[in-house]
Order: C-alpha cells, then sequence, then structure tokens
C-alpha cells in the first residue's frame, strides 16, 4: 500500500510542510483543531478553515509496540506507534521504540523500512 | 407498531474453511436457520446481509444478490458494511422495517471469508476498518489500535494484563461446550500471560482469532408469528446504534466507547428497561480489553471497574452476569461480517434454553447483544427478551 499509487491532495502537502518545519493544523473560527483534507469542522460545521501552526512539542498519551504486522510494515516490525496531544489536535505516528505515556515529542517526517514511503514520525525532545 | 420475534436462527462452524466460498458459508447458515423458523422462504421479503472484506477475500462485490440466490429466496438484497459492525447494522434495518410494516418476514445475516488470505494479508484487510491516511500509514493494525485502548485504559483507570487475561479464560472456558466455537478448549492464565506478543500489552490469547464462518437469523413482526402459529419465544425489543470519530486521535476518550454508550442508552430506551433489567450478554470480545469497554459502555460498571469484572467471577458463567456464554468473539471466533447476527443467534439459543450453556441463566429473561465496528467508531445494541 505505496503512498506513491496515487496523490492524497491536502494530505500530501501536509507532509511536505511538516518536512519543511511548517507543521499546521486546521482551525474553524469557533477554535476546534482538526487535520487536513478537511472542508468542514467535524466539531461544529464550520466551512472555512485556517492552516494554523501546530505547536511545536505534543505528550504521548498512548503507544503499542506493533509486532504482527501488515505486509507493508513487514521489515518494520517490531515498531512503536504512539499518539500524542498538540492541543487543539492529536496525532497518530511512529515513535522511538522506548517511548513512555507522558513524554514530550515533535512530530516530523520519516521513511519506512519497507517501501521507503514517508510517514510520521514523532522525535523525543 | 408491530413486534420483532425472532422465528429462527442458523450458523455454521466457526473456525478454520479457507478452502469455503462466503457464497456456501452463507447458504449453510441460512438454510439451517429457515429449518429452525419453519418459515418459508417465499415469504421472506428482504435479505440484508453483512459482509466486511469480500472484495479482498474472494473478490466479491456486490453479495446482496448473491447471497440472496445462495439462500434459495427471491427478495430484494442489500449488503451492509459497518466493518465488524455490518451484520449489527444490518439487524437494526430489518427489526426498524418489521416494526414499520414494510414487511413481515425478513431474512438477516452476514459472514466473512478470511483464513484464504492468511495472517498477514488479513491483518492488512482489517486495518481497512481504520483511518488509511491517519492510523494505517502510521503502522496501526487492528490489534494495535485496541493496545493503544488498552494502555490508555491502564494508564487512565488500572488494570494488568493479567485482569484481561481472566477474560480470555472465562472466554475460552464458555467455548467448550459450543459446538460452533472455533476453539473448544480451555486454557490456562499462566498460558495466556506467557502467550508471544502481538501488539503490547496485548498478547496472542487477548486476540480473536482469524476466523471464516456465517450466521443467519429470521426475524417476522409480531402478527405474522402468531397468524402462523411459529414457536417464536424471543423477541427484539430494543435497538439502538452510535457514533464516534473514525480515528482514535480524533476522539475525545481514548479508554472508553461512547458509540456503544449512545447504542446502549437508545436500546434500553427503546425496550424500557435499564442496564439492572440485564440478565446476560453478548458483547464485542475482538479484543479482551474490547470486552471491558463494552462492560462499561452497557452500563454494567462504571468507566473503571470493568476490568476486573472476569477476575472477580462476576462475568464467569457462575457470576451475577454471565457475558459471552457462546465463547466471544475471543473462542467462539470472529467471521467480521457474521459476528452481529452471531451475537443474535447465540443470545435467543441462550434465552429458549437450547444453548449448551442455557442452563447457566436458567431464569433469563433479558439479554443484550452488543456489536462494534472498527475501533467501535460504529456500535449497535440490541435487547432481547422472551416474549410475555
Amino acid at each position: 500500500m505505496s503512498e506513491n499509487e496515487h496523490a492524497n491532495t491536502g494530505y500530501d502537502e501536509w507532509l511536505d510542510a511538516i518536512e519543511d518545519g511548517n507543521a499546521y493544523y486546521l482551525e474553524c473560527s469557533n477554535g476546534h483543531g482538526s487535520l487536513p483534507p478537511r472542508r468542514i469542522c467535524p466539531e461544529c460545521g464550520e466551512i472555512g478553515l485556517e492552516e494554523t501552526p501546530l505547536p511545536e512539542t505534543g505528550t504521548i498519551d498512548t503507544y503499542t509496540v506493533v509486532h504482527v504486522a501488515a505486509p507493508s510494515f513487514a521489515d518494520d516490525a517490531p515498531y512503536t506507534t504512539a499518539i500524542a496531544d498538540f492541543g487543539p489536535v492529536r496525532v497518530t505516528a511512529m515513535a522511538p521504540d522506548d517511548v513512555a505515556v507522558g513524554d514530550t515529542v515533535s512530530l516530523t517526517i520519516g521513511e519506512s523500512k519497507t517501501n521507503g514511503d514517508r510517514l510520521l514520525l514523532f522525535e523525543r525532545r | 407498531m408491530t413486534g420483532v420475534r425472532i422465528a429462527g436462527v442458523g450458523l455454521t462452524h466457526f473456525g478454520k474453511h479457507p478452502e469455503r466460498t462466503g457464497r456456501d458459508l452463507f447458504a449453510e447458515a441460512s438454510a439451517s436457520a429457515f429449518a429452525d423458523a419453519e418459515v418459508p422462504r417465499d415469504d421472506i421479503e428482504e435479505l440484508y446481509y453483512g459482509n466486511f472484506m469480500g472484495e479482498l477475500a474472494e473478490h466479491q462485490g456486490h453479495q446482496g444478490p448473491l447471497m440472496a440466490e445462495a439462500a434459495g429466496i427471491r427478495a430484494p438484497a442489500t449488503r451492509y458494511e459497518s466493518a465488524c459492525a455490518s451484520s449489527g447494522v444490518a439487524i437494526r434495518q430489518a427489526v426498524k422495517d418489521v416494526r414499520n410494516g414494510e414487511a413481515d418476514a425478513i431474512l438477516v445475516g452476514g459472514a466473512e471469508r478470511m483464513n484464504n488470505l492468511g495472517t498477514a494479508k488479513t491483518t492488512e484487510a482489517l486495518a481497512i476498518a481504520a483511518d488509511d491516511l491517519y492510523e494505517v500509514r502510521a503502522g496501526i493494525t487492528f490489534p494495535g489500535a485496541y493496545a493503544l485502548m488498552a494502555r490508555a485504559y491502564f494508564e487512565q483507570y488500572g488494570g494488568s494484563r493479567e485482569d484481561l487475561a481472566h477474560i480470555a479464560v472465562k472466554n475460552h472456558a464458555n467455548a467448550v461446550p459450543n459446538e460452533h466455537a472455533q476453539f473448544q478448549k480451555e486454557i490456562e492464565l499462566e498460558q495466556a500471560l506467557d502467550a508471544p506478543m502481538i501488539a503490547e500489552p496485548l498478547g496472542l490469547f487477548d486476540a480473536c482469532p482469524i476466523t471464516d464462518g456465517a450466521a443467519a437469523v429470521v426475524l417476522v413482526s409480531d402478527e405474522y408469528a402468531e397468524e402462523h402459529g411459529l414457536d417464536a419465544p424471543v423477541s427484539v425489543t430494543g435497538t439502538g446504534q452510535g457514533g464516534d470519530r473514525m480515528a482514535l486521535q480524533g476522539r475525545e476518550y481514548l479508554a472508553r466507547s461512547p458509540a456503544a454508550e449512545e447504542a446502549a442508552e437508545e436500546a434500553y430506551a427503546d425496550a424500557g428497561i435499564d442496564a439492572n433489567d440485564v440478565d446476560v450478554a453478548e458483547v464485542h470480545d475482538c479484543f479482551t480489553i474490547a470486552e471491558v469497554l463494552a462492560l462499561e459502555a452497557l452500563d454494567f460498571y462504571a468507566p473503571g471497574e470493568g476490568i476486573g469484572a472476569a477476575k472477580r467471577g462476576e462475568t464467569t458463567r457462575d457470576g451475577d452476569r454471565p457475558i459471552n456464554l457462546s465463547g466471544g468473539l475471543k473462542a467462539k471466533g470472529h467471521p467480521v461480517g457474521a459476528t452481529g447476527a452471531s451475537q443474535l443467534a447465540e443470545m435467543t439459543r441462550i434465552l429458549r434454553g437450547d444453548h449448551p450453556n442455557s442452563d447457566a441463566v436458567p431464569d433469563a429473561k433479558v439479554g443484550v447483544a452488543h456489536n462494534a465496528g472498527g475501533t467501535v467508531a460504529s456500535a449497535t445494541v440490541h435487547v432481547l427478551e422472551v416474549h410475555k
């Protein structure tokens, strides 16, 4: 399931922005956060979402070490995937293997060992 | 508004049947349901059929008419897909349509063929129930997603892998006499705790198996049952459905399942009962932690208090409110699209008294079936009562 099979407008540009150090989230006029591609705030239905800088760090809420992987991550396993709270949004990404709940992390872009696809990665701060 | 009776139920064996087609599995389950129901096939006015991954498993879409043909009925047929709650949502539609007079007799069920894909490809196929961009691409598997919820639960409320292992031990014990179950064998606590990790903190015995199987249920109106003198002692008296954000990261709670809470609240109100009235339940334990979330969503326990229920013996067959007397998804098996209908079938047999575990609850009058899709982004709850 390589990301190169087809483009995903909104998502691809979001990855580009993270890679360039300009990570953002989408904010509606009522202050609710969400992630692209999105036209409508899932919380309140507002349209006209603004790209707003993502807070530089988030806090790990939960994580798992995946031992049985799908074929698209076969060479990555075992690997750690986590959810971190950045305030207005939570993000799911691969994480360092010794990550713990409560750790402070930043969001960056890494690469799958299995197929070279770009993927979201947390780095400890 | 008419009441809805369960006229008959049918199940295949749940297990490894990699060589059997989905259509063959559903044909067998529907034939059993018709034999049990004594309803002529010609009287069926609709087929609502649940299936999740037919395109990936056997290159087969448009399964509604295929399954009507397999079941030998000539009726409009629609496939419902809501991940692991696919046949739960099909049942809900059937219940509504019998109630509102659209149909007097409906065949509802589901089937899933999975083992022909092997473990790795099945893992990939199941993951499509998660958000592709935000979860699958970050390495989330189906066990991985529930592992994230399990750790969040432990962090917020406490609990341990041992508490979860007691759930696996309980459900395996329940499956022993169930001829439809994939694993008719007991396991020891240490065996569960020592098993290889799938996605930490969940090990092999925290996870349901990969299962092929089908389930079918014939639902009829009260009027139809009475006119035809059917022996149909169990009614569906409550239906509810809830929803949540698709991805875990978008949710308010990582250690609760509000979609199932909403479904339960609606189903209980519909039936005019509350959680205290429920004698027995079949809940969606695709992973041991999922049973805990279900017990709390169904309001059998407050959030954070369901984790020790199996260990304390409250949900075992000798407990106050036995959970998953069928063996649950854990030991009976989880052919994804068939699971919701299979829960209805098992609960019907439990309440009628013809389930091998009916003797655990001889006086049970009210049962509940809880079916969850994905990481509970969708959920249905149905209340079954012995017809008065």
